[in-house]
């Protein structure tokens, strides 16, 4: 048998396996690391045409979601106003401030304000909004406080491990019809009266809890 | 001899079999369709949800009762709810009104909603104002539908069906915010007292 290396390629491998330990270590450290940065900007303030704030609007003047977004019980889109929306008072509040040009310009040439998407599922991912509001999840157990925004960001990681947290266990999570839509309201502040509660809501849903983790439920 | 070679090919082609277990970008991440709220090249406005062309007749429930759609029979505003009415209908009725058209007209219909208070004109007091006491269900379904002088109109936000709540809804307000003792029925008139005075 002949020699295919010479005898000093033994230190080689020795260097390839630290080599290869040592990237392997920082790829496993560092994709989610990159991952999260990447897709994923939890927490940071996304910058839209207009200085909208929530917290204004929501906890201020009092308004409710569903004055804006109108469709969320009914469809799978919880759906950005349309400059009309924003008319309905700014037609005679506010009129000549410079943070509402750009909504009174959208009005005028009847283009869309260009809102920058905050949330984004991969197209790969089904996801419905009246599915979940009308089966007693509020919006702040997705969307954390947005009565206290001013900005608007990301308030989970909306990955797919964070969906099966709660499609795992919704008990944990299911508040009653009336509460789906207060923000202050939090299914997790009381973990011993949720246990009773929220096995009673399951029920009183008809929550199916095997769909809820069978892949074709959210990839189809 | 052989076997090396045989092994080293063994570890190539299992090299080569992890490079494609990685990914390859990002294309099932933004398919080639339109989404809601999408942009698209594809029309010259590079909307891509489409305004309902002229014309459009609506299938949904009432497109062919006139009366039902616009709150308009052929003696002017109805006067009668085209729905069965049901306590469902006037909880319904309520919170629809509460989300809608509280934030100016208030939830007791005295128009002096936080939006108001805001600068927003103020608009005339459903439950004191003797026109308005006296307008039919119609006329309330009409303001919704159609809008009213600066109040835009809500038919693109408020379905028929809720604008008929709405409107019954309005009509129980207005009897609601009148009423006296004396109209209350006896029985629950004893209960309340009762709970009254535990207090
Ligand atoms: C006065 C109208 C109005 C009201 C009321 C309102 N929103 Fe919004 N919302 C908007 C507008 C406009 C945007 C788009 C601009 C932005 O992202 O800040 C938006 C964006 C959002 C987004 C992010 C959308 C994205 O791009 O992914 C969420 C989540 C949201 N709203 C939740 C809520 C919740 C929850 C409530 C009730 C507490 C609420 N909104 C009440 C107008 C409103
Ligand atoms: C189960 C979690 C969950 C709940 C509950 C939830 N949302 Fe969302 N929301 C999402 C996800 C996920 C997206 C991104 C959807 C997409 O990209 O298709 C989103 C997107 C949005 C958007 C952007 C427009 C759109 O529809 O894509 C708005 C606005 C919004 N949500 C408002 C609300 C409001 C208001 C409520 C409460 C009534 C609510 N959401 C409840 C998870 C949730
Ligand atoms: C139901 C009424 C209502 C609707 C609908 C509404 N707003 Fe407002 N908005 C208000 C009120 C009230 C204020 C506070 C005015 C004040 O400070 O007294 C306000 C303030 C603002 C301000 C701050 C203005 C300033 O001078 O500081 C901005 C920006 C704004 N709104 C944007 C929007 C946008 C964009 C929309 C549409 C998505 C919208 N609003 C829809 C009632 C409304
Ligand atoms: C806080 C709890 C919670 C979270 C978080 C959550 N879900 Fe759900 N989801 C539910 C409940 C409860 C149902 C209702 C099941 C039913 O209808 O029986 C549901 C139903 C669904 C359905 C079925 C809809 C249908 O048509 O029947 C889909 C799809 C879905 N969720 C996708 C998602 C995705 C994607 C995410 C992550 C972005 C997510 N969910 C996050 C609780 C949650
Ligand atoms: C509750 C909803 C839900 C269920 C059930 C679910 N997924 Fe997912 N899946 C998601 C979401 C949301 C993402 C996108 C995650 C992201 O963007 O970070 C995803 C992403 C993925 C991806 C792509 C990962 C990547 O990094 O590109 C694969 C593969 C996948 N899912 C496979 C599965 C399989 C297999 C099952 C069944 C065992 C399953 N999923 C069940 C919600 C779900
Ligand atoms: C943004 C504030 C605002 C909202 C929200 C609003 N309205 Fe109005 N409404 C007004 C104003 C202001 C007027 C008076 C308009 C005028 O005189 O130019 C008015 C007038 C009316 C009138 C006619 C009153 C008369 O004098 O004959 C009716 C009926 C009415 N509104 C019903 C409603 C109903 C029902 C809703 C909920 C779906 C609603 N409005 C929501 C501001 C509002």
């Amino acid at each position: 048998m002949p020699n295919y290396f010479p005898p000093n390629s033994n230190s080689f491998v020795t260097w390839l396996a630290w080599g290869g330990g040592i990237f392997a270590l920082l790829l496993i450290v560092g994709l989610p690391f990159y991952a999260r940065m990447n897709n994923n900007r939890v927490g940071v303030p996304v910058e839209q045409p207009v200085d909208f704030q929530h917290n204004l609007h929501v906890t201020q003047v009092g308004l409710d979601c569903r004055y804006c977004h109108t469709t969320v019980e009914t469809s799978n889109t919880a759906s950005v106003p349309p400059t009309e929306t924003c008319m309905t008072c700014h037609s005679q509040l506010r009129v000549d401030t410079p943070q509402l040009q750009a909504v009174v310009a959208s009005w005028e040439s009847g283009a869309p304000i260009a809102w920058n998407r905050v949330h984004d599922m991969p197209d790969y991912v089904f996801f419905n909004h009246s599915a979940h509001v009308n089966n007693g999840v509020g919006c702040s157990s997705c969307h954390g406080r947005v009565d206290q925004m001013a900005g608007m960001w990301k308030n989970e990681p909306m990955t797919m491990g964070w969906c099966l947290e709660c499609h795992r266990a919704p008990e944990k999570f299911l508040r009653p019809a009336s509460e789906v839509f207060n923000m202050a309201y939090s299914p997790l502040a009381d973990p011993i009266a949720q246990e009773t509660l929220g096995a009673t809501l399951v029920e009183a849903y008809h929550i199916d809890t095997d769909k809820l983790i069978q892949c074709s439920t959210c990839h189809r | 001899m052989k076997r090396t070679r045989r092994s080293l090919r063994l570890v190539l082609a299992a090299l080569l079999g992890v490079l494609l277990l990685t990914a390859c970008g990002r294309n099932m991440f933004d398919q080639p369709r339109v989404d809601a709220f999408d942009a698209s090249p594809f029309f010259a406005d590079g909307s891509g949800m489409r305004p309902i062309p002229e014309g459009t007749v609506s299938r949904e429930r009432g497109a062919l009762e006139p009366a039902y759609l616009t709150g308009m029979g052929p003696q002017g505003f109805l006067t009668e709810l085209p729905i069965d009415l049901d306590v469902d209908v006037l909880l319904r009725g309520k919170e629809r009104y509460d989300i809608y058209c509280a934030p100016c007209h208030n939830y007791n219909g005295d128009g002096r909603g936080m939006v108001v208070q805001r600068g927003f004109p103020q608009p005339v007091s459903f439950v004191d104002t003797q026109r308005l006491l006296d307008a039919p269900v119609g006329y309330y379904y009409n303001a919704i539908t159609n809008g009213f002088g600066r109040m835009f109109s809500y038919a693109s936000r408020v379905r028929p069906e809720d604008r008929w709540a709405i409107s019954a809804y309005v009509k129980a307000l207005q009897l609601s915010q009148n009423a006296s003792v004396s109209d209350v029925p006896a029985d629950v008139l004893s209960q309340l007292t009762q709970t009254e005075a535990a207090r």
